[in-house]
This record gives C-alpha cells, sequence and structure tokens, in this order.
C-alpha cells in the first residue's frame, strides 16, 4: 500500500518502511505560447522556474521583494514581478510573456526606441525596463511625462539610464522627446 | 578543430595555421602568432608567451569577418564597442565587418601597462581607454602592415605603393584592389614586423572610425534577454550554493543543527566557512529554504559593537588632535599661510557609508575536476592582479589549470574587483566535484556584506590674504580605507600656493572597497563647497571665484567657461531655484558640473532640475557613450547625496535590500541631463567615474545660493536638509 502525506508544501510518499521519498507537484504554464510542465515546490516564485527550472533567462533576479522591477514579466498583459508570485498562483492558463517572448522580429516599437536611444549600459535591468514600458505603452499609446514616472518608477537602473528611458519612451509614443543634449 | 591540434614545439612565428575559412593572428610587440584558437582559448596555449610580448589579437575569416578580443571587462562602459574601435582604426578595417569577443584572461597576453610595471587586467579606475589606447593602435598598425606586406609580395610590387581603405588593400598604379579577406591564403608575417611608434600611428584628423558613434555592440542582445550574465549560466549536472554570512563583518559561525539542515529536501552538503555557512543544493529554491532554517551562533570580531552614527564623535576628537596621519599632499608651506592669514575658514564634511548595490547580484560559477587537478570558472569580473582572480589558490593547482569563461557584468561599480564571491564558489564545488555549482548572493547578501564606500570626516581649513586671495588650504580625512578615502584630496588645477593634506586612520573592522570614483566623491564634496563658502562670504561669485583660481590651468578653466555657458550661468534663475557648479578632476578627465535646484521646504526634500556638464576627457572614442557614462555617472551621484546611507549599529549592518537603502528612482530624475565634451588631441581619458563626484558639490553650492545655509553631511536626506533649514 502506498500513503501519501502531504508536509507543507511537499507531498511525502511513503517507500519504503522508514524510507520517504519527496514528490514535487507538477504545474503546467502557458509561456510565450508554449506550454511547460514543471516540477517544482509549491510556493517556489515564478522566477526561479523561468530561470532555473525552464532557462529563460531574460527575467532577471534584482531584489527578490518587488522592489526593482529586473525580473517583470506580462500576466495576461499585466506586467507583475515574477520574484513574488508563487508558481500555483500562474498555473491556471494565465498567459505568461517574458522579455524572450516580446518580439520575435525585434521590431516591437519599444525595442526599436531602446536601440535608437542606445538605452542600456550593463543591461541587467533593461529587460525588467523593457517588460514594464511595453505593458505601459500597451494599456496607454500616449502616457505623458508623469504617467511614464508613475508606470516605470518601480524599475530601478544603477547604471543611471533613466533619462534615455523616458526618451525611449516617449519617442516610441511617437512624441516630442524632452532630452536635450549638446555636444 | 582541438586545440590539441597544436604542436607547442613547432609553433613558430611564420608558421601560419589555418583554421577552417580564417586565421587567428596574435599580433605583439615580438610579432604575430597565429594559432587554431578563438578568444577565449588564448589562454590555453602553452607556448613561451611572454618573451614574445604578444598584447592584443584579432582573427581575420575568409568572409571578410574580423573577429577583434576586447581584454576588458564589460560592465555597461562600453568596452565591448569602444576598444575595438581602437583597434580597427588603426588596422583600417571595415566596421561593419567587426566581430567582438572577450579574451582570455592572460594579463601575459592581454594586459595592460596601466598599473605599475606589471601587465594587468583589471578594468577599475575608468583606465581602461587610457590603458590600452596605445596597445591596441599599435597592435592595429601591425595587423594592418602585415596583410600590406603580404599582398605587395604577391603583387611584387614595393611595401611603400600599397595603401589601405576600409578593409582593403589597394595598389593605385595598378588600380587594383583586395578585400583584407581574400588575404588570407597568401597571408605571411614579414621578417621583421615594424615596431609603430606613436607618430607613425594615424593622426586624430585621419581618424575613420574613432570619434563616431556606432550603436554598441553589445545592446542588440540587451534588448531581448539573450545577454548572458554569469548569473544566467546553466551547466549540466549543475548544483546551487548559497551562503550565510554574519550581519557583523568578520564574525565567525558555529553550525548548530548540522544534522537537522543536512535532512533538510534538496541539500547536498554543507561547508562551513571562516565567516559563514554555505548550503550545496540541488535547486536553488530549496538552498534558500534551506538557508532560513540555518542556526548558527556568531564569534565577536573586529566591528563587534561599532556604531557608525557614534564614529563621527570619534572622528571629531582625531581631528582636533595634533600629531600628523599620512601626508598625501606638502606643497609650500600652510602653516605659514596660517599665521600670516587674513582670514582662517574652516569646516567639517561627514559622509556616511554607501553600498554599490549594482543590478546583479554577486554570482560564480565554478566547476572542479574529479581529481581536483584544474577547474574552470564562469564569472563577470571587474578582473585584478591576483591570478584568475584566486580560484588557483585555493584549490591549490596552477594557474592555468584554470579557465575562465568570461561574461557580461550587471553592474561592477568596483564590488566585482575583489575576489570573495569566487574563491567561495570555488571552495564549494571542490567539495562536489565533478559537478558544478552555481553560487547566488541574494541581495540580502550583498548588501549586508557587502564592502562599502568608507564613512570619513573631512576637516578643511583654508586661509585668505587681505586681498582675499585663497593663499592655503588644509585638508585632512579621517576614516578607514587609507588610499580609498585619499582619492581626490589633490587640487593641481587650482592655483593655491600652500597646501597641506593628510589621512588619519581609525579603523571599525568593516569591509570597504572602491565604490564607482573612490574618495572623490567626499573629498571633492568638502573641498568644492568651502570654495563657495569662502566665494559667498566674500560676496564673489562661484565661477568668477573659480576662473582666478584657474587661471594657469586652461583646459580646466575652458571646462568651467563652457559648463557655465551651458547653464547661463549669469541670466537669472528661476525664482525658488539656484544653480551651483562644483569642478574636478578624475582618471585624467576634467570636469565642471552645475546643477539647478529647488527644495520642498515642508518635507525637506531636494529636487534636481537640471545638470549641466563640460568635460576634457581627451581624445574621445565613442562620443555617445561618454555621454551616456556622464549621464548615469549623474545619476548615480544624485542618487548617492540624496538618499543612500548604511549604518552600522552593535557592529551590524543595518539595511539589507532596497526597502531600506533605496537608491534613486526615475521619480527623482532630472528635466535634463546636457553633456559637453570639449575637443581635444589629448590621450584619451577615463570618464566612467567623472559625472558622481561632480553632484554634491554643486548640490551643496546650490543650496547655500538658494537658503544661505550650508549642508554638511552626505547624503542630504529630507531630515538632514530640514535639520539645516531650522538649524
Ligand atoms: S527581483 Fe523582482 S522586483 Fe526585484
Ligand atoms: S543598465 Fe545597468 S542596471 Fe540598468
Amino acid at each position: 500500500m502506498i500513503t501519501f502525506h502531504k508536509i507543507g508544501p511537499y507531498i511525502l510518499r511513503k517507500f519504503e518502511k522508514h524510507q520517504f521519498i519527496f514528490i514535487m507537484p507538477t504545474y503546467s504554464l502557458n509561456i510565450n505560447n508554449k506550454n511547460y510542465q514543471v516540477e517544482a515546490d509549491a510556493g517556489t516564485t515564478v522566477l526561479w522556474i523561468l530561470r532555473e527550472h525552464l532557462g529563460l533567462m531574460g527575467t532577471k533576479y534584482g531584489c527578490g521583494i518587488a522592489q526593482c522591477g529586473s525580473c517583470t514579466i506580462h500576466v495576461n498583459g499585466n506586467p507583475v514581478r515574477a520574484c513574488v508570485l508563487p508558481i500555483e498562483g500562474l498555473a491556471n492558463g494565465q498567459k505568461i510573456v517574458t522579455i524572450e517572448g516580446l518580439s520575435t522580429d525585434q521590431d516591437h516599437p519599444i525595442i526599436k526606441a531602446w536601440e535608437k536611444v542606445q538605452v542600456p549600459q550593463c543591461g541587467y535591468c533593461q529587460s525588467g525596463q523593457i517588460m514594464q514600458a511595453a505593458a505601459l505603452l500597451a494599456q496607454n499609446n500616449s502616457p505623458t511625462r508623469e504617467e511614464i514616472i508613475q508606470s516605470m518608477n518601480g524599475n530601478l537602473c544603477r547604471c543611471g539610464t533613466y533619462m534615455r528611458i523616458m526618451e525611449a519612451i516617449q519617442i516610441a509614443a511617437g512624441q516630442p522627446t524632452s532630452v536635450k543634449s549638446d555636444e | 578543430m582541438s586545440k590539441s591540434n597544436i604542436n607547442k614545439a613547432t609553433l613558430k612565428r611564420r608558421d601560419f595555421l589555418k583554421a577552417g575559412t580564417g586565421i587567428t593572428l596574435f599580433i605583439g610587440a615580438g610579432g604575430l602568432i597565429p594559432a587554431l584558437t578563438s578568444c577565449s582559448e588564448a589562454g590555453a596555449m602553452d607556448f613561451p608567451i611572454e618573451p614574445l610580448n604578444v598584447t592584443a589579437w584579432v582573427k581575420l575569416d575568409s568572409d571578410g569577418t574580423i573577429t577583434i578580443c576586447n581584454p576588458a571587462a564589460e560592465m555597461g562602459q562600453g568596452s565591448m564597442t569602444s576598444l575595438p574601435m581602437i583597434f580597427a582604426e588603426e588596422m583600417d578595417a571595415d566596421w561593419d565587418k567587426v566581430k567582438v569577443e572577450f579574451s582570455a584572461q592572460e594579463p601575459a597576453i592581454f594586459g595592460s601597462e596601466g598599473w605599475g610595471n606589471r601587465k594587468i587586467m583589471l578594468t577599475a579606475g575608468s583606465r581602461t581607454i587610457n590603458g590600452y589606447f596605445n596597445v591596441l593602435r599599435k597592435a592595429g598598425a601591425q595587423a594592418r602592415y602585415i596583410l600590406m606586406h603580404s599582398v605587395a609580395e604577391k603583387w611584387g610590387v614595393p611595401i611603400n605603393q600599397v595603401d589601405t581603405k576600409a578593409g582593403q588593400v589597394i595598389h593605385k598604379l595598378s588600380n587594383r584592389v583586395i578585400y583584407y579577406g581574400e588575404i588570407i591564403p597568401f597571408l605571411k608575417v614579414p621578417d621583421n614586423l615594424p615596431e609603430f611608434s606613436e607618430k607613425e600611428l594615424k593622426s586624430p584628423q585621419d581618424f575613420r572610425l574613432i570619434g563616431k558613434d556606432f550603436p554598441r555592440t553589445d545592446i542588440p542582445d540587451k534588448l531581448n534577454g539573450a545577454a548572458q550574465f554569469a548569473i544566467d549560466i546553466r551547466l549540466p549536472n549543475m548544483v546551487y550554493g548559497v551562503i550565510e554570512r554574519g550581519r557583523i563583518h568578520g564574525a565567525r559561525p558555529t553550525l548548530n543543527n548540522e544534522t537537522a539542515l543536512r535532512a533538510l529536501p534538496g541539500v547536498i552538503d554543507l561547508v562551513v566557512l571562516e565567516y559563514g555557512v554555505g548550503i550545496i543544493s540541488t535547486s536553488l529554491e530549496q538552498g534558500l529554504a534551506a538557508k532560513k532554517s540555518l542556526n548558527i551562533s556568531w564569534s565577536d570580531s573586529e566591528a563587534s559593537g561599532f556604531n557608525s552614527e557614534e564614529a563621527y564623535t570619534t572622528y571629531e576628537q582625531v581631528a582636533a588632535e595634533g600629531g600628523q596621519g599620512r601626508v598625501v599632499t606638502n606643497i609650500g608651506d600652510f602653516k605659514s599661510a596660517q599665521d600670516q592669514a587674513t582670514k582662517i575658514y574652516s569646516a567639517d564634511y561627514k559622509n556616511d557609508y554607501v553600498y554599490h548595490a549594482q543590478m546583479e547580484p554577486l554570482n560564480s560559477i565554478v566547476q572542479v575536476a574529479a581529481d581536483g587537478s584544474s577547474a574552470e570558472v564562469w564569472v563577470g569580473s571587474q578582473q585584478g592582479f591576483t591570478p584568475k582572480f584566486g580560484v588557483p589558490q585555493v584549490l591549490g593547482i596552477e594557474p592555468r589549470n584554470v579557465k575562465i569563461h568570461m561574461q557580461y557584468l550587471g553592474g561592477g561599480l568596483g564590488r566585482r574587483s575583489m575576489t570573495d564571491f569566487i574563491t567561495e564558489c570555488a571552495l564549494l564545488a571542490k567539495k562536489v566535484a565533478p559537478r558544478p555549482v552555481k553560487l547566488i548572493w541574494t541581495r540580502e547578501d550583498d548588501l549586508t556584506y557587502g564592502a562599502y564606500r568608507p564613512m570619513s570626516l573631512q576637516r578643511l581649513i583654508a586661509t585668505t590674504d587681505s586681498s582675499g586671495k585663497l593663499t592655503g588650504l588644509s585638508h585632512t580625512v579621517i576614516g578607514d580605507g587609507d588610499n580609498l578615502v585619499a582619492s581626490g584630496i589633490k587640487n593641481e588645477f587650482y592655483d593655491i600656493p600652500n597646501q597641506s593634506a593628510q589621512i588619519k586612520t581609525v579603523k571599525h573592522g568593516i569591509r570597504l572597497k572602491h565604490w564607482r570614483a573612490v574618495g572623490h566623491g567626499p573629498n571633492k564634496f568638502a573641498i568644492e563647497s568651502l570654495l563657495d563658502d569662502i566665494a559667498y562670504d566674500q560676496n564673489k561669485d562661484p565661477v568668477e571665484f573659480r576662473r582666478i583660481l584657474m587661471q594657469h590651468s586652461p583646459r580646466a578653466l575652458a571646462t568651467l567657461e563652457k559648463a557655465a555657458e551651458m547653464a547661463k550661468w549669469n541670466k537669472p534663475t528661476n525664482p525658488g531655484r539656484a544653480k551651483g557648479v562644483a569642478f574636478l578632476e578624475r582618471s585624467g578627465t576634467l570636469s565642471t558640473g552645475i546643477c539647478e535646484i529647488s527644495i520642498d521646504e515642508r518635507t525637506g526634500k531636494i529636487r534636481v532640475h537640471h545638470f549641466w556638464t563640460a568635460n576634457d576627457a581627451g581624445i574621445v572614442i565613442h562620443p555617445d557613450n561618454v555621454k551616456a557614462q556622464l549621464e548615469g555617472g549623474i545619476i548615480m551621484g544624485m542618487s548617492s547625496v540624496l538618499m543612500e546611507s548604511l549604518t552600522i549599529n552593535n557592529g551590524a549592518v543595518q539595511q539589507s535590500n532596497f526597502l531600506d537603502y533605496p537608491i534613486l528612482r526615475i521619480e527623482d530624475i532630472p528635466e535634463s541631463i546636457e553633456t559637453a565634451i570639449i575637443k581635444s588631441t589629448g590621450h584619451p581619458q577615463g570618464v566612467g567615474e567623472s559625472g558622481t563626484p561632480l553632484v554634491a558639490g554643486a548640490i551643496a553650492n546650490a543650496f547655500l545660493k538658494l537658503t544661505g545655509k550650508r549642508i554638511r553631511h552626505l547624503p542630504f536626506t529630507p531630515k538632514r536638509v530640514l535639520k539645516v533649514l531650522n538649524g
């Protein structure tokens, strides 16, 4: 006879007399229009699932507490922080989009504007910045400077590329930019 | 093709080994060495490299692709574009055909001589371009010479009749043209490869690539998630490492629940280090869960009992005590200037600890061979003086048996010039060899076991004569870290006849490290603030006051004039706002910065509306990148000046993540940052750190103008601002 015990996140299966093995639950996720089956402990964050289980490394770890935005992904079109999202919350058919799936041919207006303005420096925060900005434009195709600030304020950039992020979003939205330069 | 095909004994300068369709050339002062390797494989070569003094190399493919090795770390500063541009310029390559790869970590081949007498690979101190400029130009010129020489011989014409033009060798007299890639089948090294002196290299007016804004080579991959940082590496059979380190730096752990820990799901092994306990686990989440279950007792350490807020009182006492510290500057005779002074100005400036907060938390991946005789390392590092980042040493193996796979850095800022996050991973990997271990520091680990810019106190004394002229300046820094608090203490561009500067060290046992611009942040804040204090007292305009001080430094003066012009310094500022100016030299670059601020008198929040900066950085390789570095540097400067403070209480770091250690967000950016680069034909200088230390002085001086009050303790948090305003 096989007995199952649920202890915390683990399902313990009585294996032999005094032996147990841990069985992890399986989740199915829809990421970038592909279905994935993932075996993981309940409570594992989507960030670790994407990165360490599935190898989708574009989504970055920066703080783990929803303070930096490096891990921003889209869930049903909304920007969310994968680092605080447990996997069980996303296994109900929600459509997940990561930076890898944002644009197959790099012609997303945000990516084009980012390239034009040469936004990234180290680049580490940029997946999150781009995902956040793309979600903003999808919901508001002509954001004001204040709306851009409000939407982008959760995304940190230690290299200090904010001036160019602002300019690139304004360009992508077809607006005059507020950034001046003098060579 | 595998490297085992190379028979070292038969590798001679003139033997060209052709791999597939291409050829790889090592080009250096001693000649040219071909090898069947890629950029990162160069380290696997065993032939005696040093005597040949090889410095840089390039791979040429028959389709014309030219792969240039970048010896420096790419941490956002653009080395992946600017260094190859320098090489390609002299090689006269077609930029569209250039590809870039990281070089191997072999200082004998790829080091720059900018660090004393040794050839070192170190990306720090904004010295990359400065250090590699001539090395790469000479190597590029030699590559071009080899191509021309081969073609001249093939065509039977004298070499002085052939020339090059953007990726082609041309012979005008016979109207013949050949692409570089087509030369491979008959490429031949001359018996005597000439050394090129600086005079024989292109003169700046002939530059075709240098000075142009090509799109950065690393950017396309940074837009779609493809750029690979060390943290993104996944290897077969890889396991995870996490380490719990003490909140008190240097404390030693005693693990109290080893048995319980080993029984936790996914825990493979435990490693007790001198300063922490490492967990090796099957998955990252299991390792992190186990880390929370650790029960550790910590020993005392040198830092125990230390309280950073109280330390300023000690610093003031130390400043007041007589006795010399380490003298950094002694020009003229400050003592007699003081005796003869008409007026003496004195002020103390303080700055709290600040943390690097590079966006990619520290991490590395190490795989040790089953027999322990070799290892591979995947890491983003600013490199350094220790061979192979200290991994050979901790594993007790030869440096040649350690292979480094350099990755992009998610920020360096000085922190990634340390090796702690690499050597400790090697110790974990040794325990589970041959399984690779990916060690990840959480943000909390990264912050609490950081290595900070030291807190310090600057006591400045300035003297003026009866005409108001600045006759002397004495600058005493009290703090820990010696050189870390010394940089930026000198004033080589101001006419101050009598200067003395010294450092008095007080040790605390807190880990310290270079932080973007190092001591320039605090020291330039103090110097530039005191200058404005004196100007204010004399009722002089701060720009005019500096103009006089800079009268014998035309390059410095040019940056001041340009910045003043950009900021419309002489025009009235909007009501409720004021402008402040600061000047400095960092890594050879001269910079003036001017900001315009306002203050919310109710909340104490300082808002920076505009920032203008004019810079003389010598020859600029990639202007837009210089601009980006200055913008980013200013933003990071604003962050540190307005909000960053790390405190220690009873030995323990008090902050842990971005919630309690906020860094600047987009809501606080200025409406504009304008940068100007002054045309120059001087040797290129560093710009990565120029913007950051300009900010404190510029803001403090605008604050003085706006309020008549002095703010002298970094950061200028709303709380401190209110205290000054109401004080
Ligand atoms: S890692 Fe998710 S917000 Fe920082
Ligand atoms: S580009 Fe480096 S953190 Fe944003």
